[in-house]
């Protein structure tokens, strides 16, 4: 079952485009990745889904959420409100700062559930938060409950936000690179209260990184994005192996750290400024394989196994 | 002492608060008891500080004016801050033109100066301590809405702002749960400052006619009341510039102490 389908989603400002013709679905219980470098779009997206883009951004397109009648794009800040932190919720990258500091974190746990209805009155919802609490792990849940935002470590925080996300059984879960900002020794602690948080619920997870270590052991498809376009997409699997598009394959080997010579590979050059893309396909002014051709903007190529990517010169299927 | 002015200011303020209070329960003399017999007298053991030029005990006037200056201060910066924090967070909330319109018209007031608005005040409604207090806490609404809109514009970049519309959460809500338990600390500050400026408003208002009606003791009428005798006896106007003076810098020294106290990038200087 489908719970999220965007559908040629465009972000941009007035004069300009940010984030171009992205679609994808996301079925119940899905784990999905979505990866590349920096300023490739893919926190635009998620903003955009979620209806928080900051202001002069808009999004045209369609995104639809499974139980929601109406389009998310151009919903009210009204409508948005019952959808969001309810069937459609979001851990954000930087614990420090994601919490009301004048706050008691249990409140704020069970104010999420009260807002939605979702339990009867403030001594229900109360307990559900300690209860959610334990689930994540925090010790003395009890005692963490009545606790401020600054008596936690940012592991611990990053676990309360996780409780929030978690606490309306969302079908949604969008993680924008929610363990980057944590120590390593607790980054697999957290992640692995995600992934338990959504199996639980039969939540669909996007989840945003740049780690490709990790989207290749927590998510069974990958999108690949890249000036603000999706330029591979495909079952982990398959992508990772057999990349086609010349940018997956700069990705991957970038990450690899066993190449032949001991140097670290790079992709050349930089990533250009929001709207500095050049026209035609987004990568063409990076690529080793870059031909004339690469003015028009590619087509979209289904390749092996469900997947597809976008380039008129893809690397050889078995390379 | 990291914060010795947090607490040399809140000494004097409980001085002054304390001053106020045992004022209620007990005075050496009537305050408001003239006395012929003891017109002008000199510090004794039965007039600590004197007697003013009615004969009444300066000690006692001292005790109940502190009430008159607390109450002034309390009133007027209460008023303003519940006039005020709200305007300030509707207008940096709201929609643009509201915010323009509410910091236009702020701009319009603050421009006029507040001694004249209580004179004019006092002109229209009769000189009183009511007057003075809803003049001077007019003319201090437009400092708690510029703060309370800056605070609120900052509160509102904040990411945990995002996070909770993430989890849902409507406008209202961030508003009261979000933004005002964030920028009570900003206000807190205001508050202790505008406090100092109400008091020497006071002062000022009553020297002039405007503010505390006779009989009523308040250390601005004793230092008008002090003034034709300035190069007689300068001490009777010596003690109630010296308790303006206290309060003053009391408040003023409570305000720089909370400062430092709540805004994070000074504590890091600590």
């Amino acid at each position: 079952m489908t719970v999220l389908t965007v559908e040629n989603l465009h972000v941009g400002t007035d004069d300009l485009a940010l984030v171009s013709d992205v679609s994808f679905t996301l079925a119940a219980g899905e784990r999905v990745g979505l990866i590349g470098e920096s300023g490739s779009g893919k926190s635009l997206t998620a903003a955009a889904v979620m209806g928080l883009l900051p202001e002069g951004v808009h999004a045209t397109g369609s995104v639809r959420l499974h139980g929601v009648p109406h389009d998310l794009v151009g919903a009210s800040e009204r409508q948005l409100a019952a959808v969001r932190g309810n069937a459609l919720t979001m851990v954000f990258q930087e614990p420090m700062t994601a919490l009301n500091p004048a706050m008691r974190v249990g409140d704020q746990v069970a104010e999420v559930m009260l807002l939605h209805g979702t339990r009867p009155d403030r001594t229900a919802a109360r307990a559900a938060a300690v209860d959610l609490l334990a689930q994540v792990r925090l010790p003395e849940p009890e005692r963490t409950a009545r606790a401020y935002p600054h008596q936690l470590s940012g592991g611990q925080r990053q676990r309360v936000m996780i409780a929030i996300a978690l606490a309306n059984g969302p079908s949604v879960l969008l993680a924008d690179e929610p363990t980057t900002a944590l120590d390593v020794t607790v980054q697999a602690q957290v992640l692995d209260l995600v992934l338990t948080g959504v199996a639980e619920r039969g939540a669909a997870l996007l989840f945003i990184t740049h780690d490709l270590a990790v989207v290749a052991t927590v998510c069974e498809r990958v999108l690949v994005m890249y000036g603000g376009r999706v330029v591979e997409a495909g079952p982990v699997r398959e992508v990772f192996t057999r990349p086609r598009h010349p940018y997956t394959r700069g990705l991957l080997d970038a990450s690899d750290l066993t190449s032949a010579n001991g140097r670290l590979r790079t992709i050349p050059g930089t990533v250009p400024a929001a709207g500095r893309f050049p026209a035609g396909c987004v990568f063409r002014n990076r690529c080793p394989r870059a031909t004339g051709a690469c003015a028009t903007l590619p087509a979209w190529t289904d390749g092996a196994a469900g997947g597809g990517f976008a380039c008129w010169h893809p690397v050889a299927a078995d390379g | 002492m990291r914060n010795a002015g947090l607490w040399v200011g809140a000494v004097l303020v409980g001085f002054v608060v304390a001053a106020a209070l045992v004022s209620f329960v007990w005075t050496p003399y009537d305050a408001v008891q003239v006395d012929s017999t003891t017109r002008i007298a000199p510090p004794s053991a039965a007039h600590w500080l004197g007697t003013d030029v009615f004969g009444r005990d300066v000690v006692s006037m001292l005790l109940v004016g502190a009430r008159t200056t607390l109450f002034v201060g309390v009133v007027a910066v209460g008023l303003a801050a519940v006039v005020g924090t709200p305007l300030g967070v509707l207008a940096a909330m709201g929609p643009r033109w509201l915010g323009e319109l509410t910091m236009r018209t702020n701009d319009l007031v603050l421009a006029f100066p507040a001694l004249l608005l209580a004179i004019m005040f006092g002109a229209v409604f009769g000189p009183s301590t009511l007057t003075a207090m809803v003049a001077i806490g007019i003319a201090t609404v437009p400092s708690f809405a510029r703060l309370a809109r800056a605070g609120t514009l900052q509160v509102l970049a904040a990411e945990y702002v995002l996070a909770a519309r993430a989890a849902g959460r409507p406008r209202a809500a961030i508003a009261v749960r979000h933004v005002l338990p964030n920028i009570a600390g900003l206000l807190l500050v205001q508050a202790s400052v505008s406090f100092a400026i109400a008091v020497l408003a006071e002062a000022a208002l009553s020297f002039l006619g405007f503010g505390t009606r006779p009989p009523t003791p308040s250390w601005g009428r004793m230092l008008q009341e002090a003034q034709q005798l300035l190069y007689s006896t300068p001490e009777l106007a010596l003690w109630p510039g010296l308790a303006i003076a206290v309060a003053v810098l009391g408040f003023n020294l409570l305000g720089d102490g909370l400062r430092d106290r709540f805004d994070p990038r000074l504590a890091d200087r600590r």
